[in-house]
């Protein structure tokens, strides 16, 4: 089995103060065969929770974005976060600016996107919600929650 | 109604800056049309046949007297000095400018307003019962609840980038004023074994293939109502499919799945979302339902001077039972005789606004079927509310009759449209009104669409009317017996086209098979489905 | 002849290829021949234009009339509003649409 995926160089964004795997991604095929693979890349019309035996091995899950438009990527990272998963969270593929805020949301901590994006664009883009509607992966305490205190 | 606390106020800032920023990257090059065409979608700005196109959204149809001026003033000052209310209970303005669509969207913030969400792959604004709050016949407002799920659907992170456009109605009533078997989700407040809770029906939709919504969850307590909806759109999300625009809405989905499979799945990752901590806090509901209790109603008269007979006409004809006695709904049809539909000027803006806040406690609502309401007006009032009406040509006594004709922008707005509906509905308006025969027809719900995306509901109209693009000409098929209402049913097509005089002449030959075959209290609906199609289909074809 | 339209970006009005500009009426539109897509892609990267378009037209005594009935709404405005019609554009009749 040929490792592929992005490398440690490849990503932009990463927001963990762990090493970063240095090795690449098995498809989640061959994972679910592979009782030693730690590092795996979600296509998005894999079934995330396929995964879900195998969380405890696994340091580095890259989900793969082909185009921006294909949403669901959104919901792997937020299964995977609801069933505890902690490693690696890594958007790859065409992730742009303006997508970055939601990524973040849904459980992405590491961004891979296949044109690097503008660092200040970013910066905003990553702040750009002082508070949010709804709960997801992050830990972030929503209005409702605020306004009720 | 609802008003913006600092949080929700922030929000919609935030997403101004943020659209500022996105438009300015944009016009610096650094977004790609294709890139930037979803950002603006998301802020209602489409790019139409003339030029942009703004489109507003008025949660669940509701509206102040502030914020119908402040659309009127942005007709004024922006756009050409008028908009369009759509059939999604929204207002669109067609001659927009890139440069100033950020500043439109600060003026609308300044009156708790906004265009987030009202168009791409998104949940759209939520749309309810034009009546709520007002009707004799529901069982509580249906708008805390739209409510809800208006804060939940507004940049939703897991659900921005879906299969394709969701669109979400809430109603309380068994009389369906919303369509609501017609939407991705419909939601019906009910009542069980004295407990309040949600009726969910899914998989509706007009468009190409036209379907009514399956009821998959008969009661959803309030308490789960937002993670049920969760379920639903999360399912959708991960197998809805993406291959093909045509079948990506999730109507395909619940048929090709079958109903019982979909319902097999939404509730699966409903037991697992319970756990997940999705629900806001019952607390937020409470909050919510206090800026939509009733207003202040007074005792009055209970009955009109009928010695006018326009006046006793237009009452008879535009106000509807309200839940108070002394009270009326009263509806301002947009629809004057050979006019273009729910078109309203910055003037006639101003004004609705204005006889708002004198006659119905400052509030306003938008119809799907293009025509605006005053939920509260004294019985005592309505001959003033008239007057003043008439003086605007906005006192048309037509609602629900054949002159109420439901018309998309068509071809000569629309970049999707392959005929014009609005002059079509305009002649056709004219000649009833001519012949005089509107009264004799009754309720007759007459929609006409541009093109198979359905936008003017034709799949649900009494009548319907699809626009076809034919080796280049304008051509188009009719259709008979839908209706978007509790009885609802898809329309079927009649037969061969018909050019724009043909079709003409077609609605008023198969007005004359009802008048001529009618019983009783029939309307023309309950004729056709009583003698089906063929006595139509001979007199049109034959 | 093949013309070219497109809207432009800040503005979003219609506009068409006269040959060295983007002009608001559609009579001044030229014959591209085969160089369509060279120019489209040029002027859409410059930003001069947005989501353009090649089409086909004939050049009668009224001027230039797009072939297809929806681009000449776009080139005179919508037909139930005809006081907004684009003013160059009204040496046609409204017939000169259908």
């Amino acid at each position: 089995m040929t490792d592929f995926g992005t490398s440690p160089d490849d990503v932009q964004f990463r927001f963990r103060d762990d090493g970063v795997a240095d090795h690449g991604t098995v498809t989640v095929d061959a994972c679910c065969d592979q009782t030693n693979a730690t590092a795996v890349r979600i296509e998005p019309s894999d079934d995330a929770r396929v995964l879900l035996p195998f969380l405890d091995r696994l340091a580095l899950v890259e989900v793969h974005f082909p185009t921006f438009g294909d949403g669901r990527g959104y919901s792997a990272a937020r299964i995977l976060r609801e069933a505890g998963y902690e490693g690696e969270l890594r958007a790859v593929g065409d992730v742009l600016i303006d997508q970055l805020s939601h990524m973040r949301r849904c459980g992405f901590d590491s961004f891979a996107p296949d044109k690097s994006l503008d660092e200040e664009d970013a910066k905003r883009a990553f702040a750009q919600w002082d508070n949010v509607y709804q709960s997801a992966a992050d830990a972030r305490k929503t209005i409702a929650e605020l306004r009720h205190e | 109604m609802y008003q913006y606390d600092q949080y929700d106020q922030a929000m919609v800032d935030a997403r101004v800056e943020e659209f500022r920023d996105q438009a300015q990257r944009r016009l610096d090059g650094k977004l790609t049309e294709d890139q930037f065409k979803p950002l603006r979608l998301m802020n209602g700005l489409y790019l139409q046949l003339h030029a942009y196109m703004l489109r507003v959204a008025i949660p669940y149809g509701t509206l102040n007297s502030r914020q119908m001026t402040a659309l009127a003033d942005i007709a004024d000052k922006y756009d050409r000095g008028y908009g369009h209310f759509t059939t999604r209970q929204n207002l669109q303005y067609n001659w927009i400018k890139l440069e100033d669509a950020a500043d439109i969207l600060a003026d609308l913030s300044k009156v708790e307003m906004h265009a987030i969400q009202t168009s791409g792959n998104c949940i759209r604004n939520i749309s309810s019962d034009h009546f709520a709050g007002a009707a004799h016949d529901e069982l509580i407002d249906p708008r805390p609840y739209a409510e809800l799920l208006r804060q939940w659907s507004s940049f939703h992170p897991e659900f921005t980038y879906l299969p394709r456009k969701f669109k979400i109605a809430v109603i309380a009533a068994d009389t369906d004023r919303a369509a609501m078997r017609l939407h991705d989700i419909g939601i019906q407040i009910v009542e069980q074994n004295g407990e309040v809770g949600a009726s969910f029906y899914v998989g509706g939709g007009m468009g190409r293939t036209p379907m009514i919504a399956p009821q998959i969850r008969e009661f959803v307590p309030l308490d789960q109502l937002v993670t049920y909806a969760e379920a639903c759109l999360r399912v959708y999300n991960r197998y809805g499919r993406r291959d093909n625009k045509y079948k990506a809405r999730i109507k395909i989905l619940v048929h090709e799945m079958g109903a019982e499979e979909y319902t097999r799945q939404v509730e699966e990752e409903f037991a697992h979302l319970l756990d997940q901590g999705v629900e806001p806090p019952l607390a937020e509901l409470e909050r919510i339902k206090p800026f939509f209790a009733d207003p202040p109603f007074e005792d009055g008269p209970k009955s009109v001077d009928r010695s006018d007979p326009d006046f006793a006409l237009w009452v008879d004809r535009n106000t509807v039972r309200h839940k108070h006695d002394s009270y009326v709904s009263a509806v301002i049809s947009l629809k004057p005789v050979g006019g273009i539909p729910g078109d309203a000027t910055g003037d006639q803006m101003r004004l609705m606004a204005k006889l708002a806040k004198q006659y119905s406690f400052d509030e306003l609502r938008v119809m799907h079927t293009q025509n605006i309401v005053l939920p509260h007006v004294k019985i005592a009032d309505l001959h003033a509310l008239w007057t003043a009406l008439e003086a605007a040509d906005l006192g048309a006594p037509n609602l629900d009759t054949i002159e109420d004709i439901i018309a998309c922008p068509g071809l000569d707005y629309c970049a999707l449209a392959n005929a014009r509906s609005i002059p079509l509905s305009q002649r056709i308006s004219e000649s009833f009104a001519k012949s005089g025969r509107t009264a004799e027809l009754g309720q007759l719900k007459l929609k006409i669409s541009g093109c198979i995306n359905a936008c003017g509901h034709h799949h649900a109209g009494h009548i319907g009317i699809l626009g076809v693009d034919k080796k280049g000409k304008e051509n188009y098929q009719l259709s008979l017996g839908g209706s978007e209402a509790e009885d609802v049913s898809l329309a079927k097509i009649t037969g061969p086209g018909f050019d724009e005089d043909g079709v003409i002449k077609a609605v008023e030959t198969v007005t004359d098979v009802y008048l001529e075959t009618r019983e009783d209290g029939e309307r023309f609906l309950d004729t056709y489905r009583r003698i089906g199609m063929a006595p139509f289909k001979e007199a049109l074809y034959d | 002849m093949n013309i070219l339209t497109g809207n432009d970006l800040k503005t979003g009005e219609v506009v068409w290829w006269d040959g060295q500009n983007w002009s608001l009426s559609v009579h001044d539109a030229v014959d591209v021949g085969d160089m369509g897509e060279q120019i489209l892609a040029a002027e859409e990267a410059a930003r001069r234009v947005n989501v353009p378009y090649a089409l086909v037209a004939s050049r009668t005594e009224e001027g230039v009339r797009p072939a297809h009935i929806k681009d000449r709404v776009r080139a005179l405005g919508p037909t139930v509003r005809r006081d907004l019609a684009v003013p160059t554009a009204s040496k046609t009749g409204w017939d000169w649409v259908i």
